[in-house]
């Protein structure tokens, strides 16, 4: 009698060598492309010390653009949850007449690149723009001002959350709520106790994913920002600036920031994947 | 609570799902509604419990106008074929959700909620379920849950769709039995739809026949059973066997069909249907018969022939096995009915048009 194998002792065994050089490569490239330059980053930041690296972090204009960015971020998030919620329960729960359209809408700042958006935003709200002389003669300020950072932002990152919240609501369908007004609760019951759970993790990832573009917006925000140091620079542009200023230190001091940010928000996503 | 509908219709777009839908029940009924897919049978259920709207027609409860009313002011406590629970909740708090949403100046205390949730608990024989969630449950606890979830709120109205469409058979019976008896303990009137005849009939005191937007028949189920009201019941209830006869002096006449042993009806003469189960015919060789077998085919108890006709048109028979010796296919037979239903030959047009599936709210079928 033969004797008790492994399981699966019998299957043919494929070709190994294949299998390993293709795995090498992945990992080879891997290691060229991404994990190399992000050590390089901080190895840059911290190469004349940690007494450097907090001077060029503590440096009022990087200081005020880290400050702005958060502020960015902050502001914009919210309302995109909002926004996200609100057009994925219209779409998933309602037939209406511009339905596929504003479907198709909502999915044009992912296919525009964000410095025709800075553009747009210029043209229209410019002082030779279409609302401009209006914006003037009312002493509104949007343009190389916080409001148009924000603005911009907000365009860019406008389908993050309903990108992720849209299919699950149409996957799971409505006889939950519907089973939930039946047995008398109203809409806003509905929402917050039924609703908003079965959303919850496909909503912070979205958020998560929406922060992430907030904080690393660079080419709509270079447009509209006018790029004022210690007003209206945000960190990716700071970035940009202490890098044609030839302070490499400096530069890399702020990147290094800008990537440990990423970093959270990468473990942070790859978390709630993983409740998802 | 009583419950009464008039001359209700509902359409979606070109499709005419309701067309004038009249019916009154009882309090503390428990009514079924019997179609097939198409029939308009969920759309009416949904209209009674203010998911969907009718286009025209009346709804009233207990004397009240319940169309003026929202789904949450009627709070029928609806349970859907794939029963809807919320996936978040435990078992006590999916029963509980009822009275958690209840205005605060309404709302029992909570231990008077959790001794709610714990009566209904035993009630539906599910004590050591509570702290599951539904995703850890199988078809039929799931069924049970979303049963205790609707009778939590005391329901006047209990509104069931599909209630076992998605269990298989063993649970199925075992739950309709149990839902009889929940039914009797709690005295609430209660409507379910089913495409099962067998469900219907089981279970319900009365039954509503729908077919393509109209009620068809209503009727105790030995009624139904025996006496279809219409051509669509005949066929619904299994008598499958359609033969063209023509009347003549109250008696149905066929060439090659023995029909003396039906009663003499009071119908016009000229030309009629006769509708037969399979195991209404009684087969009989005889060398003068103008039907032939065509096949003989056994499922171990009964055995089923094909018959050809003298025109070329095939019908089914049904008998026990043991009653037919020395039958064997390419001979002559003569059929005799021995029971039927004659319904006068309608003109094609005027049956009804099975319509086009729904896209929306159609229910699913596994």
């Amino acid at each position: 009698m033969r004797p008790a194998a492994a399981p699966g002792a019998l299957a043919p065994r494929p070709d190994q060598r294949v299998a390993k050089a293709l795995i090498a490569a992945a990992v080879l490239l891997t290691i060229a492309v991404l994990v190399v330059p992000l050590a390089y980053i901080f190895h840059r930041a911290f190469a004349q010390g940690f007494q450097v690296f907090a001077a060029n972090i503590l440096e009022p204009n990087t200081l005020h653009a880290i400050a702005l960015t958060a502020l960015v971020a902050l502001l914009t998030v919210p309302v995109n949850i909002a926004f996200g919620i609100a057009a994925a329960w219209a779409i998933a729960r309602f037939r209406f007449r511009g339905r596929k359209a504003l479907l198709t809408l909502i999915e044009i700042p992912f296919s525009i690149s964000p410095i025709i958006a800075g553009i747009c935003y210029l043209l229209l709200y410019g002082r030779q723009g279409l609302l401009g002389s209006w914006l003037l003669a009312h002493d509104i300020q949007i343009l190389f001002a916080l409001p148009g950072i924000v603005m911009v932002t907000m365009f860019v990152t406008s389908p993050f959350v309903l990108r992720e919240v849209l299919p699950l609501m149409q996957a799971q369908g409505s006889e939950q709520e519907q089973a939930a007004v039946t047995l008398g609760a109203s809409g806003w019951q509905v929402f917050r106790r039924v609703t908003l759970p079965n959303i919850r993790w496909a909503l912070l990832y979205g958020a998560v994913l929406c922060t992430a573009r907030a904080v690393g917006e660079f080419g709509g925000v270079s447009v509209v920002s006018g790029s004022i140091r210690g007003q209206t620079n945000t960190l990716p542009l700071q970035i940009e600036l202490l890098f044609n200023d030839l302070n490499i230190a400096g530069a890399f001091a702020a990147a290094s920031t800008l990537t440990v940010i990423a970093l959270v928000v990468m473990v942070l996503k790859t978390a709630m994947e993983a409740r998802r | 609570m009583s419950l009464s509908i008039a001359n209700m219709t509902r359409r979606f777009g070109q499709t005419e799902v309701l067309r004038g839908i009249d019916l009154d029940i009882g309090k503390g009924e428990l009514v079924a509604l019997l179609g097939p897919s198409g029939s308009g049978k969920t759309t009416l259920l949904r209209i009674i419990a203010g998911l969907d709207w009718p286009d025209a027609g009346s709804l009233a409860v207990d004397g009240q106008d319940w169309l003026g009313r929202t789904a949450q002011a009627r709070r029928t406590g609806f349970v859907f074929q794939h029963y809807a629970l919320f996936p978040h909740m435990k078992v006590r708090d999916n029963i509980a959700f009822g009275l958690t949403v209840l205005p605060r100046s309404q709302r029992p205390p909570s231990a008077q909620i959790e001794a709610r949730v714990r009566e209904l608990l035993h009630f539906l024989q599910i004590d050591a379920l509570a702290d599951r969630y539904p995703s850890e449950l199988s078809g039929g606890q799931r069924q049970r849950v979303a049963l205790g979830r609707a009778l939590a709120i005391s329901p006047r109205l209990l509104l069931l769709d599909e209630p076992f469409g998605a269990l298989d058979a063993q649970v199925r019976r075992d739950l309709r039995r149990w839902l009889r008896g929940v039914h009797e303990a709690s005295g609430t009137t209660t409507i379910f739809v089913t495409h099962d005849q067998e469900e219907a009939f089981e279970l319900a005191d009365r039954v509503v026949v729908m077919g393509a937007g109209r009620i068809e028949q209503i009727g105790h189920p030995d009624e139904i059973y025996d006496h279809p009201a219409s051509a669509f019941v005949a066929r619904f209830v299994g008598l499958t066997v359609e033969l063209p006869v023509t009347m003549h002096q109250g008696r149905a006449e066929a060439p090659g069909i023995d029909l003396t042993a039906l009663p003499r009806r009071a119908m016009a003469d000229g030309p009629a249907t006769l509708f037969l189960r399979p195991s209404d015919i009684a087969v009989r060789p005889d060398p003068e018969g103008c039907f032939r077998v065509a096949e003989i085919v056994s499922t171990g108890a009964l055995l089923r022939l094909q018959l050809t006709g003298p025109d070329g048109c095939g019908i089914e028979a049904e008998m026990p096995r043991r009653r037919i010796a020395g039958l064997e296919t390419g001979q002559p037979v003569l059929l005799r009915p021995e029971a039927g239903r004659i319904f006068p030959a309608a003109p094609r047009s005027d049956q009804p048009a099975t319509p086009a599936p729904l896209p929306a709210f159609k229910e699913q079928r596994l």
